[in-house]
This record gives structure tokens, C-alpha cells and sequence, in this order.
């Protein structure tokens, strides 16, 4: 009988699941807020395995084919932290908008499980059964409203495109396999730290292992389908999209290609380049044109997958810890950026396009200025944390000589800076289309308000996240 | 050693102040108090500032009051903060002008004046942390912070086009400022620190030394501004309100100068001298097509604008002849007056280019118009005021006994040490000047009432009146006796200069 004691959490929380299924399952509508209050409970009870339960250190268990480390603990529960955001976000507007169904909270924490399962993967195939998970979770939440075509849309594209990249990411895993005889991700890095000839088929594999992650992350080129689920789902949905799987994405990429692969940085630093500098270009120059905030907030994502990716390319130790400390910090802004759309959102009306902001400095000057902080934290501006987030990365680039490279980040960040800017100004500089005023649930106002003032404080004392960062990952 | 946080005080006083007066809210009574609390808090932070220059030893270099306390562990920053003979007169500036820029708000603004005084006391505190900042990396928080808050003041109580302009001036600032990050990072990986003091000692090669320095230049290029990065700055200066443009002349600017001599020319010693001809060539061009620029204006605002690109290009000029100078070895002290007039121009044209903006608002609230046009014989309904209006545009021509003489005068005697083309080219501005300020003053002031509208006018009340006659005597008081600002650069200056003749290479 192994020890399965370090898989605490994504065992509490599959046996949680599966309760909350079943309670819900049972459940009259009027008595639905039970699911959700069980959604909470079965996030805390899993924040409490991680952070009491699970041994600290590096244990593998399995045949090694699951790892629980100080990174992935740390990862795992702010996987939690961005998940409870998401709920609390939603509950409200789940009412409002007729949608409130168990599915939401059940599909969101099977998605939470394939993270977790990601973060902790020490073999291709957990791996990819953890990516698998957490995809289909997505794609029927993406469809999670029935009514909505354009959601149903979304979902389709989604689903193949996505089907599409995982089959290309799994035909990868098998070629490295073919190659070097195992699956494990210890292995995987024995085999290449042994073997320094140039190894043409295992590039290959690598080659079509990239894709899938880039995909994942919705870099570009791979990177068609984010936008338009981001549209296309309700926005509790694209909340949920726009904030965990991240987190699985920056796991991804870790596992294999630092921890696996690393080896082959040499071979695969230069795609990582293409990938983030292309990222940047299009996720920053497209987004000025939109002219719905979820769309615009989805090619923003794809510039920010650029920065993430920037840390990755220097391949040491800093520029990984870089690479964390972005995702984490910009889970939590975009976590910010969507529950503002929520929290401006009514029965039967989307505030979802950038008009909708205006003068809101007039309608609400509290939401005005969360919504200013969310924006100039996203654009880099000091003394909010993604200015720290960018800071880290452009270090670890420098440090690594790539000059060049970091100057590329910092002239796309200014001209994303344009389109975050633009929202402020609709909120501070122009007249609302309607009267002013705006109802907003306490709770949902003291949620957004700590989110908001998280990332201020986040921005004053970067510090102990900073340090938290290195110290698990290295 | 634990004294009293003198700056952190200075910093966070105004800070605090804000964030109260921002939840204050402007309905009714409450924006009121908000005011009260904005100027007492301004009157408050000026009055706690003075310990400052009554404290200061003028016989170091050394940074003085200085707070050290750990910050952010993982890249060895650091939460310091000191002053020394270039930033404290800096300090004293911003802290002298704010009280001043709440009175001129006080009774015109009308749309959210809670929200207007919060801005203008988070824009005094960051200000004066980024004079204060010893630490690159808390400078670049404090530098970039300070975007925000004058980017909602143009774009919220601006004029027609203050959107336009307040994106251009946001986005044109952050263009230079992210180069300037990369420069603070590389430093960082060569220096372990980002301590500004470790900076000046770090060996560098010519290569770095060029590729820092035009990161910084295209930083403090914006904000001086210099020709040819300055295009931002009339659009920003016409549709600021009043008080934006006076803290945007008197303080913002002042930040590119102070830049340069805190940053680009002690850390990269070797290239400032190289490039010293093409920096003191854009000067030049500053200071002589922009005043012909200034003449063609018929927007008040925007004449002021560029006559302040002019004058700032006599910082600039000061600050890089110096290295011409050198180079030319025949002695005196020409090094030090060149610096030393840069210096003085900054403060005096803090002040004077602030109250000729505070001047043109005090029009402006009652014609709502800022074209030269509408205006003509305002000497004869509003006699005071023109008395002080004519004071500061004979200073802003740099009229001797004024603090814009003393300025101009070291720089060009100064530059005489280089080459005595250079000074002559440099002399021309007291024509120019002289002619597109008087020109102004002639076609505002003076002739026969124009229309109905000056008919109209009221003459300055007591709030304008005192904050004009303020900004009077302080510009008077510089011009007869600079000695004490000059004492307190003495020893800094002194030792920058010695620090950029020895070559880091």
C-alpha cells in the first residue's frame, strides 16, 4: 500500500466532488446556495490538506509519477485562492442572469482538479491526463448556457481546436517515449543529461510538445481560439478561463520543458522567443482595436502569455521564479478585471463593451478607481505588482544577455499601455450615457475591494511574494 | 542612529492626505472640508520642510538625512531616502508651490473638487520621493507613479482637447521612462544593488556607458523636454487646468534636469563627454528656435509652453558645456558656474514660469478665453494685476535683480570658457525672450481696452493677490541675494564635477 499522503488534497477534494454532485443532484432550486456553500467548503478543506496535511519537501509517490514539491503546494493553493475569487464573483450574476446551476461549481472544481493534478505531475501521461481534465471541464462550461449560440459557438471552437492540440501534444509525448524509453519527467531529464549528441527525432517530439503548451497558453500563433471564448462565454465562464488554467499553463511548461527538457533549452529557447515576442506583438497591437472589454481583455491575456513566456527563455533558476511570480500576479489582475465586468453587469445587460465604462468615475468613483488600479497594474505602472511581475521578467532576460529581447517587451508594454489607458479615460474623462448610480452587492463590493487593494499591497511590499517565489523554486 | 523621518514625513504626509480627502467625497459640505484638509495638509508639508534647509550642512557632500530600512530583500532595494545641494532646493520647490496651486483651485474648481485637491497632494508626495530616492528602484516607483495622478488632472479638468492631450503626454513620458528601466536593470546585474550611490562608482566600458546614456536621455529628454522630444508638452501645458500647469512648468520639468545630474552624468561620465556636443547642439536649438516658436503663438498658454522648452534648454546647456569646458583646460571656474546657472535656472524658473501660468488663470477664470486676441489694455481694469504680470515677464526675460537673471547670466559665463560662439549663440535668448515676453505683455496689458470683455474684468482678490505677490517675492529675493541656494549646491556641485572628470573606463 503506498503512501498516498502527499496526495492529500486532489483526494479530498475528488472525494468532495463527488458529494457535492450528489447533494446538488438532490437539491431543489431554491435551496441551490447549499452547492455553493459545499464549493467553498471543499475549497477550504482542500487549502487546509495542502497547506497542513501534505509533507514539505519533494516526495514522489506512484513510481514517481506524482510529486508534490514547496512550488507546487504554493501553486496549489493559490489555485484554490483564484477559484474561491471566481465563485464568490460569480454567485451574483449566476442569480441574476438565471444560470445558477450546480454544474458551474462541480465543472469548476473538476477544472481545479486537472490543475492540481498538472501542477503536481512528475510523468507525461499524468500530465496529460490532468490537461485533459481541465479542458473538457472548460469546454462544457465555455457551453454552460444553453440559451447562448454564440457561447455554443465558442464551445465547438474550442473543443476542436483544443482536441486539435492535444492529440499534436500527445503525439509529441509519444515520439520523446519512442526516443528515450520513458515517461517520467526524472527520466526524460537523466536520459538528455546523458546523451549530449544533437537528437533529431526527440526534436521533433519537442517541437510538437510546444505547440500543445503554446496552445494552452494561447500564444501566438496558436492562439485563435482565446479570444473568442473569452467573448463568447458568460463571463463567470471567462473568468474562470482567464484565471486558473494559467496557473496549469505555467505548470505545464515548467514540468516539461524546465524539468524535463531542460536539457534541450538550447533547442527550445529560440521557439520560446518566437512564441513570447509574437505573443507580445499581437496580443498588444490587437487588442487597441477591440471594442468589447472581454475581447480586449482576451488579446491582453495574450500579450501578458508573452511576459510569462519571456521568463521561461533564459532558462535559469531567476527567470523560472520570474516566470511563477507573473502568473501568479496576473491570475489575481485578471481576477480583478473580470469581476469588474460582473460587478457592472445587470439582469439582461452585459457591461462587457469598453462604452459601457463611461464616466463611471461619475455613476460609482470607488469602482472607478479598483477598476483604474486593475488597469495601470496590467499596464506596469508602478507601485502596482504588475509592474514588479514585468520587472522580474525583463531582469531575468537581461541577465541572460538577451538585451534585445527585454527592450522588445518594454516598447510592446508601452503600447499596450495605450489600450489599458483608454479605459481609464472612458471612466474619468467622459460623461455616462446613463444615470448615474450603481447598485452593487456588499459582498461582491468587499471582494472586488480586497482583490483590488491585494494588488496595491502586493505592489508596495513586493517582497515576501518575491521571496516566496525563489524559495520554493529553487 | 534614529532621528526624525524627515522626508519619509515629507513623502507620506501629503499621501495620507489625499487618500483622506479622497474618501471625503465632493458632495456639499464635505468637499469643502476636503479643501480645508488639502491646505492644511500643503501648508503643513511646507512648514515641516523647512527643517530641512535650517538643518542641512552645507559644508558636505554627503547625502543628509538619510533613512535606510530594507525594502524588497530579493533584489537588494532599498527604502532610501536623503537629500543633498541638488535635490533639497528641488524638494523645497514642490513644497513651496503646492499650497499655492490648492489657493489658485480653491474657488474655480467646480467638477469634483475632492478629487482634484487628492491629486494634486499624491502628485506633492510622489514628487518629492522621487527627489528624495536614493534607491533606482524606489526613484523608478515614485517616477512612474507620478504619471497617474497629472495624467487624471489634464484629462479630467482640462480644456477641449485634454484628451488628446493627456494620452499623448501619458504615453510619450512611459516611452521614455520603460528605457530607462532596462538601463536600471542592467545596472542592477552589474552592481548587485540598486543603490543610486553604488551606480556612481560602478566601472562601466564606453559601449555600456552610450547605450545608458541614451536610455536616460530619452527618459529625461521627454521631461525636460528638449528639442526634438518636446511636442507633448505645449498640448499638455494649453489644456491643463492652471494648477496642472503650474506643478507640470515648476516641478515636472525639473525632473528630467534633475535627472540628468543625478543619473547620466556621474554614471556614465565618459559618454556625457562624448556626447556632449551633440546635448549642448539640441540645447541650442532649444533655446533659439523654440523662442522664434514662442513669438508666432497667439494661445497665451502655449507661448509660456514653449518659452519653458527655451529656458529649460539652458539647464541642459549648463549642465553638458561643462564638459566643453573641461576639455578646453584653461582653468577658472567656468566648469562650476555652467553647473551652478543650470541649477538656479531650474528653481527660478520653477517659480517664474509658475506664476506666469498662475497669471494667465487668473484671466482665464474670468474670460474663459486664453488668446491673445481677446485681450488688450487689461492694465486698465486690473491694474494690480498687471503690476505682477509685467514683474514676472520682465524675470521670465531675464531681467537683472530677478531669479531669472542669475540663472541665464551663470550659464552663459560659464559658457564663455567653452567658446565664445557657443555664449553668444547662447546670449541671443535675452533678445528673444525679451522680445516674446514683452510682445506678449504689450499685446495683454498695456494699450487701449480691447472689447467688452476686459471692460468687464475685476481686478485680482486677495486669494490671487497673495498667491502672486508670494511667487513675486520669492523671485525677487533669488535675483538680489542668491547666495544661500548657491551655497547649498556649493559642495554638491563641487563634487559631482569632480566625480565626472575622472574617467570610469
Amino acid at each position: 500500500m503506498p503512501d498516498l499522503i502527499p496526495a492529500a488534497a486532489e483526494i479530498f477534494l475528488t472525494t468532495a466532488i463527488c458529494v457535492v454532485l450528489l447533494v446538488d443532484a438532490f437539491l431543489e432550486q431554491r435551496h441551490r446556495m447549499m452547492t455553493f456553500r459545499l464549493a467553498m467548503l471543499a475549497l477550504i478543506g482542500a487549502a487546509l490538506c495542502s497547506a497542513f496535511i501534505v509533507p514539505e519537501g519533494s516526495i514522489t509517490i506512484l513510481n514517481e509519477a506524482f510529486i508534490t514539491d514547496p512550488a507546487s503546494n504554493i501553486l496549489k493553493l493559490f489555485s484554490y485562492l483564484v477559484v474561491a475569487l471566481v465563485f464568490l464573483y460569480s454567485r451574483d450574476y449566476l442569480v441574476r442572469a438565471g444560470l445558477f446551476k450546480g454544474e458551474f461549481f462541480i465543472l469548476g472544481l473538476f477544472g481545479l482538479l486537472g490543475v492540481m493534478v498538472m501542477i503536481s505531475a512528475n510523468s507525461l501521461l499524468i500530465l496529460y491526463l490532468g490537461l485533459e481534465l481541465l479542458s473538457l471541464s472548460l469546454y462544457a462550461l465555455v457551453a454552460f448556457d444553453r440559451e447562448s449560440g454564440v457561447a455554443a459557438e465558442s464551445a465547438m471552437k474550442y473543443f476542436v481546436l483544443g482536441a486539435i492540440a492535444s492529440g499534436t501534444m500527445l503525439y509529441g509525448i509519444s515520439v520523446l517515449y519512442g526516443v528515450t524509453g520513458t515517461i517520467g519527467i526524472d527520466g526524460l531529464a537523466e536520459y538528455f543529461a546523458a546523451s549530449d549528441a544533437l537528437n533529431l527525432p526527440a526534436l521533433l517530439g519537442l517541437a510538437f510538445v510546444i505547440v500543445g503548451v503554446a496552445f494552452k497558453f494561447g500564444a501566438v500563433p496558436f492562439h485563435m481560439w482565446l479570444p473568442d471564448v473569452y467573448q463568447g462565454s458568460p463571463t463567470p465562464v471567462t473568468l474562470f478561463v482567464g484565471t486558473a488554467p494559467k496557473i496549469a499553463a505555467f505548470a505545464l511548461t515548467w514540468r516539461l520543458l524546465v524539468e524535463g527538457l531542460g536539457e534541450l533549452h538550447g533547442s527550445w529557447q529560440d521557439m520560446v522567443i518566437v512564441l513570447s515576442v509574437l505573443s507580445l506583438a499581437v496580443g498588444n497591437v490587437v487588442a487597441i482595436a477591440q471594442t468589447n472589454l472581454k475581447r480586449m481583455l482576451g488579446y491582453s491575456t495574450i500579450s501578458h502569455v508573452g511576459f510569462i513566456l519571456m521568463g521561461f527563455v533564459a532558462g535559469t533558476e531567476e527567470g523560472l521564479q520570474a516566470a511563477m511570480f507573473y502568473t501568479i500576479t496576473y491570475v489575481l489582475m485578471a481576477a480583478a478585471a473580470f469581476g469588474m465586468i460582473i460587478v457592472l453587469s445587470r439582469k439582461g445587460f452585459e457591461a462587457e463593451n469598453l462604452e459601457d465604462f463611461k464616466g463611471l468615475n461619475a455613476r460609482n468613483p470607488w469602482f472607478a478607481l479598483m477598476m483604474m488600479m486593475v488597469m495601470l497594474s496590467m499596464a506596469g505602472v508602478p507601485p502596482f505588482v504588475g509592474f514588479y511581475a514585468k520587472l522580474v521578467v525583463l531582469s531575468s532576460v537581461l541577465d541572460a544577455g538577451l538585451v534585445w529581447l527585454a527592450v522588445a517587451g518594454v516598447m510592446f508594454a508601452v503600447v499596450g499601455a495605450f489600450y489599458y489607458v483608454r479605459i481609464i479615460w472612458y471612466m474619468y474623462f467622459t460623461e455616462p450615457k446613463e444615470a448615474p448610480g450603481l447598485q452593487v452587492p456588499n459582498d461582491l463590493r468587499l471582494v472586488l475591494s480586497a482583490n483590488v487593494l491585494g494588488l496595491l499591497a502586493l505592489g508596495l511590499f513586493p517582497g515576501a511574494l518575491l521571496e516566496l517565489c525563489s524559495r520554493v523554486l529553487s | 542612529m534614529v532621528s526624525f523621518p524627515n522626508l519619509s514625513v515629507l513623502i507620506w504626509l501629503p499621501i495620507a492626505a489625499g487618500i483622506f480627502v479622497l474618501l471625503l467625497g465632493s458632495e456639499g459640505e464635505r468637499a469643502r472640508r476636503g479643501k480645508v484638509v488639502a491646505l492644511v495638509a500643503s501648508i503643513l508639508t511646507f512648514v515641516l520642510s523647512l527643517p530641512l534647509y535650517s538643518g542641512f550642512d552645507i559644508a558636505t557632500a554627503d547625502m543628509q538625512f538619510v533613512e535606510r530600512i530594507s525594502w524588497i530583500a530579493a533584489f537588494e532595494a532599498y527604502y532610501h531616502l536623503g537629500v543633498d545641494g541638488i535635490s533639497l532646493p528641488l524638494i523645497l520647490l514642490t513644497t513651496f508651490l503646492t499650497p499655492l496651486v490648492v489657493i489658485a483651485g480653491w474657488e474655480v474648481v467646480k467638477k469634483r473638487p475632492s478629487q482634484y485637491f487628492a491629486a494634486f497632494l499624491f502628485l506633492e508626495g510622489l514628487m518629492i520621493g522621487v527627489f528624495a530616492s536614493l534607491d533606482a528602484l524606489l526613484f523608478y516607483v515614485f517616477w512612474e507613479a507620478m504619471l497617474v495622478p497629472m495624467f487624471i488632472i489634464i484629462g479630467v479638468w482640462g480644456g477641449e482637447r485634454r484628451i488628446y492631450a493627456t494620452v499623448k503626454f501619458f504615453l510619450y513620458t512611459f516611452l521614455g521612462s520603460v528605457f530607462m528601466l532596462v538601463a536600471l536593470i542592467y545596472l542592477y546585474l552589474q552592481a548587485g544593488t540598486y543603490g543610486i550611490e553604488a551606480f556612481h562608482q560602478l566601472p562601466l566600458t564606453m559601449r555600456e556607458q552610450i547605450l545608458i546614456f541614451f536610455a536616460f536621455l530619452l527618459a529625461f529628454a521627454v521631461k525636460v523636454p528638449m528639442w526634438p522630444v518636446h511636442t507633448w508638452l505645449p498640448d499638455a501645458h494649453v489644456e491643463a487646468p492652471t494648477g496642472g500647469s503650474v506643478i507640470l512648468a515648476a516641478v515636472l520639468l525639473k525632473m528630467g534636469g534633475y535627472g540628468f545630474v543625478r543619473f547620466s552624468l556621474p554614471i556614465a561620465p565618459d559618454a556625457s563627454q562624448i556626447l556632449a556636443s551633440m546635448m549642448i547642439t539640441l540645447s541650442l536649438i532649444a533655446i533659439i528656435y523654440i523662442a522664434f516658436v514662442a513669438l508666432a503663438q497667439k494661445d497665451m498658454k502655449k507661448l509660456i509652453a514653449y518659452s519653458s522648452i527655451a529656458h529649460m534648454g539652458f539647464v541642459t546647456l549648463g549642465f553638458f558645456v561643462v564638459f566643453l569646458i573641461a576639455e578646453n583646460a584653461m582653468g577658472g571656474d567656468g566648469a562650476r558656474l555652467a553647473l551652478q546657472g543650470g541649477m538656479v535656472q531650474m528653481i527660478s524658473h520653477g517659480l517664474i514660469s509658475g506664476a506666469l501660468f498662475l497669471c494667465v488663470g487668473v484671466m482665464y477664470d474670468r474670460l474663459h478665453s486664453r488668446q491673445i486676441d481677446d485681450y488688450g489694455g487689461v492694465v486698465n481694469t486690473m491694474p494690480k494685476f498687471a503690476v505682477l504680470m509685467v514683474f514676472f515677464a520682465l524675470a521670465n526675460a531675464g531681467l537683472p535683480g530677478t531669479s531669472g537673471f542669475v540663472g541665464e547670466f551663470l550659464v552663459i559665463l560659464g559658457s564663455f570658457q567653452a567658446s565664445f560662439w557657443l555664449a553668444f549663440l547662447a546670449g541671443t535668448t535675452l533678445i528673444l525672450g525679451a522680445a516674446y515676453t514683452l510682445w506678449l505683455v504689450k499685446r495683454v496689458v498695456f494699450g487701449d481696452v480691447g472689447n467688452e470683455g476686459v471692460a468687464s474684468l475685476e481686478d485680482v482678490g486677495s486669494r490671487e493677490y497673495f498667491m502672486l505677490v508670494v511667487l513675486a517675492i520669492a523671485v525677487l529675493v533669488l535675483g538680489v541675494w542668491p547666495a544661500p541656494l548657491l551655497e547649498v549646491m556649493e559642495q554638491t556641485l563641487g563634487n559631482l564635477l569632480e566625480h565626472v572628470s575622472q574617467s570610469k573606463l
